[in-house]
């Protein structure tokens, strides 16, 4: 009895078949390709997570020199801290203390890093994450230079310049974020985008001007 | 029995690594690459691979929703709004997931279809039908629990309705409704346990019935549309003459079959998701409201002609259970079909013209049911829905009988196409 | 006999075709009065930013719109986000916040009813639904608000567009009751004192706020069909192309 499979008098075409089969194949990735998109996708932050994630507006202006505020970006506490002139004229007598006193290793935006010793977009006011970069805690503010004593319990050292002082393990660091040598912590304070939208008014999560209106 | 395997050389390299520890090209070649298949499948044999299709998409589909879903009656509404607006492509995988539950109702039924017509219930097969009618029951009580997650108010209110069924079980009815609901009306407790059951238990339930189903398959090999047995013929290999490889003929063959059921399926998703309210019903689109029932409360269209059913039975001695045992009839006498059927022959097209009369009044009865069971109890529907349940009881309780007596054709050997 | 197969499931096919006729499409049995055909599209952009602007300034004083983003609206009705501010966010300054109300939470007292979000009114009722529901004010003076709607009996909204379309008058007719008896049944409304817009121009209002509606209940449904034309050109290839492949290797089959 005839085998109802398998080639018999007519040839098979192998190369249509491989053709054929080969063209199915690709299809068929890029079909699940276009199906994966959906899925993989949807991962990406929502709506509702853009918007509880969107950029923060601070009003400093009734911030006084020497003074901080912490706010909430992304989950994440942000400080703000005014300085006065002459903090700022000292910024680049002590880098002899630093790690990395030219941002170089840090996680800032490209203007943060072009801004020198300030690590600010407008001197006066210091942005950046409040989050120490050894393990995490919320250091403390120690905005006094020379006051060795302003945090009770601590002794920051007669050449204190003013910063900040994690309270955790003990990593100090200056007025604009860039940490000391020899600290647990081993990089600088990281700075967020940010933008100022009026003279005191900084929008953080911002890189240009906000739309005005 | 499967068909014998060919020349058994050992693979080399990696394949070879994993076939001395795993039986992979064992298994590949028993059950598809020298698994035969009849050569005369028709289009009714496309709605197996189909349903398998169906399912791998609600897992898929179901998974990706529980991301973003949360089961809780103050939050479930406003979590399938954020899905459906704020997740990226959340819309086309919600879509996906209520399109695929009509989908698989519509191929189940057709599959079912398919062996009334050939007998594919018949001897030896009775328990592939029966674990068939066990994923049928299983199906339905995960559509059933599915349906109530989203917490519109059709959810609520159909949730309260069918969970009411049990309340009408004599003595013990309070107490069991009670106990299912986990509080005195439908409520958070309800929608939490119904997730789980959703979410888990139902889906590994369903997946293990489909694999014993498929494991029961293959050790009877399929039946096909004359009804014979292609093993009665073997070539000297014991390769049935009227069989074909599973792999490539039906692989292939399937293939077309996939691409077919997947233009309509995703021309429902993407032009007509809510399928003029059958597959998302309006209702639903209004947060459950325990103080206001929907003005017409119906079960979604693959519920409707049981539901058909419960209605059309009166109140009697004061309890309305009955209409509740006739339901539950209507789902269990699928599963003594092998027994009720009694014709020499398993094909329609042996059998003789009583049987087809039969079984189109079957179809046009369950349709007719479908029918009334999405209309409100009035004018004519409901005497519609007793006429069409008696004819939907015959079909079943008189088949011993008009199987016996329906005039048979000759079997042919083998098979015809 | 294979034809005689065929024959019944083309008979039973064709049965279940016309019974397929009987599933309902709206709940247009129920009410009694036939619900006017909109005529919306949601693919005009220009009647979805007008529907916008009456729904701000008409309807979020009492209904929010909570599912629904200011950005998201401003995105899909190509509206620029630095007009929003002005035009159409009175209770929100972020643009990624959700439409809410001024209104607040216990005001069924006033109304005897909670004004409902509407964000998905279109999906729970229809276009056609809301646009009749809005040309269906009546003067009643047996009501608080001194109106009913032919739509929705005992409405507990009152007619907020009626210094735009003016005040409607029922019409009633004479039809036979269940025992065969004449008696007035509502059958429609007529205007009785015009209002700030003509009828053409009321017509276009409400229909732009219907759409708006329509669009507010599903935002993704206009891209949804662009992108399901692309799918199934693609999907008809692929089907052809399996045709194809499985033609060839069932060539071996006899």
């Amino acid at each position: 009895m005839a085998d109802p499979v398998g080639p018999q008098s007519e040839q098979v075409d192998h190369s249509r078949r491989r053709l054929l089969t080969a063209a199915t194949v690709a299809g068929g990735a890029v079909g699940i390709a276009f199906a994966a998109v959906p899925f993989i996708a949807s991962w990406e932050p929502s709506a509702r997570a853009k918007a509880l994630g969107a950029p923060v507006s601070v009003d400093a202006s009734k911030l006084e020199e020497g003074q901080m505020l912490k706010v909430v970006y992304r989950g994440q506490p942000v400080f703000i801290v005014r300085r006065g002139k002459a903090v700022l004229d000292q910024l680049g007598n002590h880098n002899d203390l630093l790690a990395d006193p030219n941002s170089m290793d840090s996680e800032q935006p490209v203007y943060i890093k072009d801004s020198g010793p300030a690590r600010a977009r407008n001197p006066e006011y210091w942005v950046g994450y409040a989050v120490c970069t050894h393990l995490g805690c919320s250091p403390l503010g120690a905005f006094e230079p020379a006051n060795a004593t302003q945090i009770s319990g601590i002794n920051l050292g007669n050449d204190w310049p003013g910063g900040f002082y994690c309270p955790c393990h003990g990593s100090k660091y200056d007025i604009s974020g860039r940490v000391f040598k020899s600290m647990p912590a081993p990089k600088n304070l990281p700075v967020p985008s940010y933008t100022f939208a009026g003279d005191a008014h900084i929008v953080i999560g911002e890189d240009e001007n906000p739309k005005s209106g | 029995m499967a068909g014998a395997s060919g020349s058994a050389q050992p693979s080399k390299g990696l394949l070879g690594w994993i076939d001395e520890r795993f039986p992979l090209t064992t298994l590949w070649k028993s059950q598809v690459a020298e698994y035969y298949a009849p050569k005369n499948f028709n289009f009714w044999y496309y709605f197996g691979s189909l349903a398998l299709l169906v399912l791998v998409n609600q897992l898929l589909t179901g998974i990706w929703l529980t991301m973003n879903y949360k089961p809780s009656s103050a939050e479930a509404f406003a979590s399938v709004e954020y899905i459906m607006r704020d997740v990226d492509w959340g819309w086309l995988i919600r879509y996906m997931h209520s399109t695929g539950a009509s989908a698989f109702f519509i191929v189940v039924y057709l599959h079912m279809f398919r062996a009334l017509l050939y007998g594919s219930h018949r001897k030896p097969r009775e328990l592939l039908w029966i674990f068939g009618c066990l994923i049928f029951l299983v199906l339905m009580a995960e559509a059933f629990m599915g349906y109530v997650l989203p917490w519109g108010n059709m959810s609520f209110w159909g949730a309260q309705v069918i969970t009411s069924l049990f309340g009408s079980i004599p003595v013990i009815g309070g107490a069991l409704l009670e106990w299912i609901r986990g509080d005195f009306v439908i409520a958070d407790a309800t929608l939490n346990r119904f997730f789980a059951l959703h979410v888990a238990a139902l889906p590994l339930a369903l997946l293990l019935l489909v694999a014993v189903h498929l494991t029961a398959l293959h050790e009877t090999g399929s039946n096909n549309p004359d009804g014979i047995e292609i093993h009665d013929h073997e070539d000297e290999q014991g390769r049935p003459l009227d069989g074909i490889p599973f792999h490539p003929y039906y692989t292939v063959k399937d293939l077309v079959g996939v691409m077919g059921f997947l233009i309509i399926f995703f021309g429902i998703i993407f032009f007509a998701p809510s399928f003029g309210g059958l597959f998302l019903e309006p209702a639903n689109f209004e947060p459950a409201n325990p103080m206001q029932t929907p003005p017409h409360i119906a079960p979604v269209w693959y519920f409707t002609p049981f539901y058909a059913m419960l209605r059309a039975v009166p109140s009697f001695m004061g309890t309305q259970v009955w209409g509740v045992l006739v339901m539950g009839a209507a789902i269990l006498v699928l599963f003594f079909l092998p027994w009720l059927d009694r014709s020499p022959v398993r094909s329609i097209r042996y059998r003789g013209p009583i049987y087809k009369i039969m079984l189109a009044i079957f179809v046009v009865s369950f349709v007719i049911l479908a029918v009334c069971g999405m209309k409100p109890p009035a004018g004519i529907y409901p005497m519609l829905a007793r006429v069409c349940t008696v004819l939907y009881f015959a079909f079943f309780l008189l088949m011993p009988w008009y199987t016996r007596i329906d005039p048979v054709k000759p079997v042919p050997q083998r098979v015809t196409g | 006999m294979m034809t005689s197969n065929r024959l019944t499931l083309a008979a039973a096919a064709a049965a279940i075709g016309w019974l397929m006729t009987f599933v309902p499409a709206r709940a247009q049995e129920e009410g009694g009065v036939p619900l006017k055909a909109s005529h919306a599209d949601i693919k005009d952009l220009q009647s979805l930013q007008r529907g916008a602007r009456n729904f701000m300034n008409y309807c979020s004083g009492c209904h929010s719109m909570q599912y629904l983003r200011y950005n998201r609206m401003a995105a899909d009705l190509k509206i620029p986000e630095k007009d929003m501010p002005a035009n159409l966010m009175f209770t929100s300054e972020k643009p990624f916040d959700t439409i809410v109300s001024a209104m607040p939470a216990d005001a069924a007292g006033w109304f005897g009813k909670q004004p409902p979000d509407l964000s998905l009114m279109a999906r729970a009722r229809g276009v056609d639904y809301i646009y009749s529901f809005l040309k269906g004010f009546y003067v009643d003076n047996t009501r608080p608000w001194g109106v009913n709607n032919i739509y929705l009996p005992n409405v507990a909204m009152p007619h907020v567009l009626a210094s735009l379309q003016g005040l409607q008058k029922p019409v009633f007719k004479n039809e036979p009751d269940a025992n065969g008896n004449p008696h007035m049944v509502l059958s429609g409304v007529e205007l009785m004192s015009p209002g700030a817009l003509s009828p053409e121009e009321y017509d276009r209002f409400v229909r732009d706020l219907a759409n708006f509606l329509d669009y507010a209940g599903e935002p993704v449904k206009a891209k949804r069909e662009t992108l399901g034309v692309f799918i199934t050109l693609f999907l008809l290839a692929g089907f052809a192309l399996v045709w194809m492949l499985k033609k060839e290797y069932w060539k071996d089959v006899h």
